[in-house]
């Protein structure tokens, strides 16, 4: 064939590139809600939620709640686990963050008023799936009189914090409010 | 025609790969160097459009089966929670709705171009009769796609589709309970409705699959009908038909997207929004407007098992039809007397639909009558004759003769 | 071209007269379908064609009649409280919204005793139904069962003819269901045809499929308190519900069309870009 005139070219290639440009755009633009579906859809959000009565929880013993698809225990102590949870020092800790999401201040640490319901340090609500993968501890079992995972032997004290064992964090607290004695809503 | 992979990658570690796999080159002859007809028109896109199809089908399916829940008491809301709920859920159900229809359309449109050139004949009789059986796959597919939302249309389709079975004589009853897995159309018919849905795409796939390798064998028709003679007369796939068929199947999607954003219950029943009871049937019950020909020749009949086997016979005729075009001329374009009957064919089968959506009364039942016999009379009369009384025009030599006769010659008249 | 145009005029005859013929049933096919009722008059809906969206205010006004007059009878059950304060709808403030569902008692449980119990509703829950099934519906309604109206303006349509309906899908028009909801809400009081044989318990209304229905007519000029001086009107009311419950059976229906227009734009450039590769493609093959 001839040869191509100088335009012709740069002209074509100009053209090749905005389709394919617009190809690809269009490609992922149209990949996104096949993504975006698997992400948690409207009415498991609005979930968030769940009022619970701590009336009937005698000292000592605890109940262990749904909340999200997750248990969430609900611990009336003794004060003897104050006591014992008081006593550690930071550095004997493995995660120094309360790993609690209702502290205001920008001191997070993970001392036991930090992890204890706010002003009522008798109570403690976390979510009970262990740190490392996911199972649920057991309470009041393991070396630190607190709770223990069966599933890797993480030891958590009487704080839910995490002292022995392949776990990497204490265990998480929820977002709760008291709304009133006997009236706790997580979420 | 043979031969045409010369593929050959000059990167070692491609070349390692390609001694041990050669599935590069497989792609490279099917999709690349394949020689193309250079003269197919904007009809023959249809096979890529109607394999995109099946893709979006499938993906969008199986979303929604992340979401759907297959059982009598959940199934309805499970869908309206898509709609309502699930992120993107109404784009991606709506997606799936209409993008059966749009299958449909398409396929429809691929047929009708097959047998307007005449693609079924001598050396593509295989090709022909595994695109029919895509064809019967598509039906039960899509037949059972429809139960799954269980509205009122869902079950009450199933109901009346699944009673075809027991014109059956001896066993009909035995097969109709068979099939529902109960005494009526209930969970157990849904939740197997439901597996045998999601199976059947992929069903369909591998037979595409099959097509499109009797395709490759037997290389493409075009629309002059006469084979391909010389190199000269095509060209490779890539670049030239890919982005024809890219073309084309924007262009569809326009279509379709007018149907998805903007009328998305167009082609659908309003009954089907609402929840399914056994014991109220829908005043008016009609199937999806793409079965609507083949319901109008199931009632032209007026005896159960009669109107059942004339139904099966419609599409069973195609599997038939290379043999019963006796002509050996292809393409309409230089069959005079037959193009005129493929028209009519085709205004037959667009009546056969209009009638199919009609109360069975009055002139509806006469015309729709004599509308079943002409489809038949089309097929095992007119057709095998027409190959003894036509004189077909003079065929070009080869396609780039007429090529050739269309751009030079004939320069201001209308290009085909 | 010129040789094949002969044959083309008999087909083209034939082609003629098989349309005149489908013209001629699609003409007479609503006669013979229709029956007794009436076919609904067409309105001018805001969320009608492709730029349509819904007015808020007619929205939130649609919810207080359907609140007042209709949710004594009817349920809405597939819309949850926080649907009403979502994009897209009433859009009602949080505020209103959690207010609004405290006045609901919804059945939650089983509490600690393996009791079911009634609590105010939150935003994550659905409008609970006025009965808890079908059976109590009729047995309360003397035999007559109130649908519940979540889908109603999808669920229910009337016929327009072939051609009719073709043009509906060029002008994209869906709002028969709208269509229908309002002609029989306002199609009460006519006077009753000397050959329609009164039943009993029930009440004329021509636009109801058969022309008898089971529901009195729901709504009276004033009966409804409108505080933004929107005319307190059984037509307004039946406008302003009729618009709650389009959106209620399609919560989504604007982002959906914005998305529409959106892909629309997209498309047209891809093809006029892809049309262009093409040709530039194919410039150099006769073909």
């Amino acid at each position: 064939m001839a040869t191509p005139s100088v335009v012709e070219p740069t002209r074509r290639d100009f053209l090749y590139i905005a389709t394919g440009a617009v190809a690809a755009v269009g490609g992922a633009a149209a990949v996104w809600p096949f993504i975006a579906q698997m992400n948690p859809d409207a009415s498991t959000l609005a979930l968030a939620s769940t009022d619970v009565n701590i009336g009937a929880i005698a000292e000592g013993s605890a109940i262990t709640i749904k909340w999200r698809g997750k248990p969430v225990f609900i611990r009336h102590r003794t004060p003897k686990e104050i006591e014992d949870a008081k006593a550690v020092p930071m550095a004997d800790l493995i995660d120094q963050d309360a790993r609690n999401p209702n502290l205001t201040g920008d001191n997070t640490q993970a001392t036991d008023a930090h992890r204890a319901a706010e002003g009522k340090e008798n109570w403690i609500i976390m979510i009970g799936t262990c740190t490392h993968l996911g199972c649920v501890p057991i309470g009041q079992s393991g070396n630190f009189g607190g709770w223990f995972c069966p599933c890797h032997g993480s030891h958590y004290d009487t704080a839910g914090r995490i002292r022995q064992g392949p776990a990497p964090e204490n265990l998480h607290i929820p977002p709760y409010q008291f709304t009133n004695d006997t009236t706790i809503r997580i979420g | 025609m043979s031969g045409h992979s010369t593929f050959d990658p000059k990167n070692p570690a491609l070349k390692w790969f390609e001694a041990r796999l050669p599935i590069l080159g497989l792609a490279h002859s099917s999709f690349v160097a394949y020689p193309t007809p250079k003269n197919l028109n904007y009809w023959w896109t249809f096979g890529a459009i109607l394999s995109m199809m099946l893709g979006v089908q499938i993906i969008t399916g199986i979303v929604l089966v992340m979401h759907y829940t297959p059982h009598v008491d959940m199934a309805f809301n499970s869908v309206e929670h898509i709609m309502r709920d699930v992120n993107y859920g109404w784009l991606i159900r709506y997606m799936h709705a209409n993008g059966a229809s749009m299958f449909f359309i398409a396929v429809y449109v691929h047929i009708f171009r097959g047998v307007y050139y005449g693609s079924y004949k001598d050396p593509r009789e295989v090709l022909w009769i595994l695109g029919v059986v895509i064809f019967l796959l598509m039906m039960a597919t899509g037949f059972m796609g429809y139960v799954l939302p269980w509205g009122q249309m869902s079950l009450w389709g199933a109901i009346v589709i699944t009673n075809l079975f027991s014109a059956i004589p001896f066993v009909g009853e035995a097969v109709t309970t068979w099939l529902w897995g109960g005494f009526a159309v209930d969970n157990p018919t849904l939740n197997r409705f439901f597996s045998l849905h999601y199976l059947l795409p992929f069903m369909i796939a591998g037979v595409v699959g099959l097509h499109v390798w009797a395709l490759h064998v037997s290389g493409q028709n075009n629309p002059t009908g006469v084979e391909v003679k010389s190199s000269s007369d095509t060209v490779p796939f890539t670049p030239y038909a890919t982005v024809k068929d890219a073309f084309g199947m924007v262009c569809f999607l326009i279509f379709f997207a007018w149907f998805l954003f903007y009328v998305p219950n167009y082609l659908g029943h309003a009954d089907n929004y609402i929840p399914a009871n056994p014991l109220s049937t829908p005043a008016h019950i009609v199937p999806e407007w793409y079965f609507l020909p083949f319901y109008a020749i199931l009632r032209a009949i007026p005896d159960k098992l009669g109107g059942v086997i004339a139904m099966f016979a419609a599409i069973v005729v195609l599997f038939f039809l290379p043999w019963l075009d006796t002509s050996k001329v292809r393409s309409a374009r230089y069959r005079p007397l037959y193009r005129q009957f493929f028209w009519v064919l085709l205004a037959v089968c667009l009546g056969l639909g209009y009638i199919g959506a009609m109360p069975p009364e009055g002139w509806y039942i006469v015309i729709g009558r004599l509308l079943t016999a002409y489809y038949f009379l089309h097929f095992l009369v007119i057709l095998p004759l027409l190959g003894f009384i036509e004189k077909p025009l003079p065929l070009p030599a080869s396609i780039t003769e007429a090529v050739l006769a269309k751009n030079g010659a004939a320069k201001p008249a209308v290009g085909a | 071209m010129s040789a094949k145009t002969r044959p083309m005029t008999s087909v083209s005859a034939l082609l003629k007269a098989a349309v005149i013929a489908v013209a001629t049933f699609a003409v007479t096919a609503p006669a013979l379908a229709a029956g007794p009722a009436h076919t609904p008059h067409r309105e001018d809906w805001s969320w009608s064609g492709p730029f349509g969206h819904f007015d808020r205010g007619q929205l939130q006004r649609g919810f207080k009649v359907y609140r007042e007059v209709c949710a004594s009878c009817h349920g809405i059950k597939l819309v949850a409280f926080r649907n009403l304060m979502e994009d897209g709808g009433p859009e009602f403030s949080e505020g209103q919204i959690r207010l609004l569902a405290s006045e609901y008692q919804v059945q939650d449980g089983p509490d600690e005793s393996g009791e079911m119990f009634d609590r105010p509703g939150r935003l994550s829950d659905r409008f609970p139904s006025p009965f808890p099934n079908e059976q109590a519906a009729r047995a309360a309604q003397g035999g007559a069962y109130p649908p519940d109206l979540s889908l109603i303006a999808k669920a229910r349509t009337y016929t327009r003819g072939f051609w009719l309906s073709l043009l509906d899908l060029v002008t994209q028009y869906q709002e028969h269901g709208a269509d229908y909801l309002h002609a029989v809400l306002v199609g009460y009081g006519q006077p009753v045809p000397a050959d329609a044989h009164a039943q009993p318990g029930l009440h004329y209304n021509p636009y109801f499929p058969g022309g008898w229905i089971a529901m009195p007519n729901p709504l009276s000029d004033g009966q409804v308190e409108y505080t933004d001086g929107t005319p307190a009107t059984v037509d307004q009311y039946s406008r302003d519900v009729t618009a709650f419950l389009a959106w209620t059976a399609e919560p989504h229906l604007e982002a959906r069309k914005q998305l529409g227009f959106v892909v629309f734009i997209f498309l047209f450039v891809f093809a006029g870009l892809l049309y262009f590769t093409k040709k530039k493609v194919w410039s150099n093959v006769a073909h």
